[in-house]
């Protein structure tokens, strides 16, 4: 890929901090972290960032699911981004908008997901002109997952789906940072996935009618926020479909809430 | 693929084709397009003539099959790199004599079943080569099946075929003036 290659690999050496003296010395983050003792004699980390660094926005904590069903694919995902347990965002889009029939999800690294999600909307834009037909969401897929590939181990921090409907059908992909590539009919990813799942499979049949599935991707998110407490926010719910994707809504964790307790007004009066 | 040319130049183009087959294949889990391979190869000649120290390819190459969806293709390439999509073609020393004879005799009729077209194609050749099964060789490619290469004797048999055909056509004519 042209770009990523202009790029020069990131090596430890050009991250500040390497030698022991992290540029921030007098602004000491919150959370646990080893005293910065002299530049010993001690290997440096390798590669990965210091936890509970306030300069960097991990959304690790996130709750990000997607499900193939009869009539395409629905992706469901929470909005909070966490720095430790700071609250750093409510309101955060974790569903890339590749293009208007390819979407890319988001948990790990917010900047590592958006920019090379951009990168391959790119790419798909420039195969979609080379080849005169559309991209299928194997080769999208295989595309993100080759230019991640060549900076395994630097320290990339991405967990993706990517979702579509090509001539193939509906179309799921998992990728992540590692090299994992997967093809799937539901996957979640990130803290909160693990309740995510329990309520996706329960629910799931693969011939449900658009209205249940909505209803069942909404339901596992909240249920998801409800527990992890690195996930909340709002559900935003997109559908791809055969013509591409369509956002279906957005709601506030808060009023599901309400609204599962049988109280759809949310006051309480139930 | 056929080519006409130098055939050691023929060779690092072939291989370089199948290579890039295979490459497209794990990249995009999909077989290329005759489309896109003609595209490849194209653009390898291309820069062959713009490159320092580098001769252009001497081939020109006719590269057929099937894409994904079924469709036959046929496309044509030149040492400069251009390719173009046709029905019929013809490269080599006499193309122009075979290209005419195709022009005139390539309709519906002549390729409506595989023996009609077998036939044509020879007859086509019979124009510029002498006669014989020993200087042809012939070869089917059909879709969802492996190239077919014609044995030494079928192609006798056809050629001879077409050799009685045309005396009786001939003897008509005489009866006729």
């Amino acid at each position: 890929m042209a770009l990523a290659s202009l790029l020069p690999p990131e090596l430890p050496v050009n991250r500040p901090g390497f030698f022991g003296l992290a540029g921030r010395c007098e602004l000491q983050a919150p959370g646990p972290r080893p005293a910065p003792g002299p530049p010993g004699l001690a290997p440096p980390a390798w590669g990965l960032p210091a936890a509970g660094d306030a300069g960097i926005e991990l959304l690790h904590g996130t709750t990000t699911l997607a499900f193939k069903f009869q009539e395409g694919v629905v992706v469901a995902v929470d909005s909070r981004a966490t720095a430790g347990s700071y609250v750093a965002s409510q309101t955060v889009k974790k569903v890339i908008e590749i293009n208007p029939y390819l979407l890319g999800t988001m948990a790990g690294g917010a900047a590592d997901c958006s920019f090379w999600e951009r990168l391959l909307a790119r790419q798909c834009r420039i195969y979609q002109l080379r080849n005169k037909e559309r991209i299928s969401v194997a080769a999208a897929s295989k595309l993100l997952a080759n230019m991640v590939y060549q900076y395994k181990g630097l320290g990339l921090h991405m967990g993706t789906m990517i979702c579509g409907w090509d001539k193939r059908g509906p179309g799921l992909y998992y990728v992540d940072s590692e090299g994992n590539r997967l093809s799937g009919t539901a996957f979640s990813v990130g803290s909160g996935s693990v309740y995510a799942y329990g309520v996706l499979d329960r629910g799931y049949a693969p011939d449900m009618p658009a209205e249940e599935a909505y209803d069942l991707a909404r339901r596992a998110i909240y249920q998801a926020t409800y527990r992890d407490a690195y996930s909340g926010g709002e559900v935003n719910l997109y559908h791809v479909r055969r013509d591409g994707w369509v956002r279906v809504s957005t709601d506030d964790v808060a009023q599901l809430h309400a609204h599962y307790r049988g109280d759809p007004q949310g006051d309480g009066a139930a | 693929m056929a080519f006409a040319g130098l055939t050691a130049d023929a060779r690092i183009i072939i291989n370089r084709a199948r290579v890039e087959c295979q490459s497209h294949k794990l990249t995009v889990e999909d077989p290329v397009t005759v489309e896109y391979i003609t595209r490849y190869i194209a653009s390898l000649k291309q820069r062959y003539t713009q490159s320092n120290g580098r001769r252009p390819f001497g081939i020109s190459a006719l590269i057929v099959g099937f894409d994904d969806d079924g469709s036959p293709r046929l496309y044509q390439t030149d040492p400069s790199g251009t390719y173009h999509s046709w029905k019929a073609n013809v490269i080599g020393r006499n193309a122009k004599t075979v290209r005419e004879f195709l022009e005139k005799n390539y309709t519906e009729e002549a390729i409506a079943t595989d023996k009609e077209a077998i036939k044509l194609a020879i007859r086509a050749l019979l124009e510029v080569v002498q006669s014989g099964g020993k200087n042809i060789e012939l070869a089917i490619i059909r879709r969802n099946q492996p190239l077919q290469i014609f044995s030494a004797k079928d192609i006798e048999s056809q050629v001879a075929e077409i050799e009685k055909e045309k005396e009786e056509s001939e003897k008509k004519k005489k009866k006729s003036i």
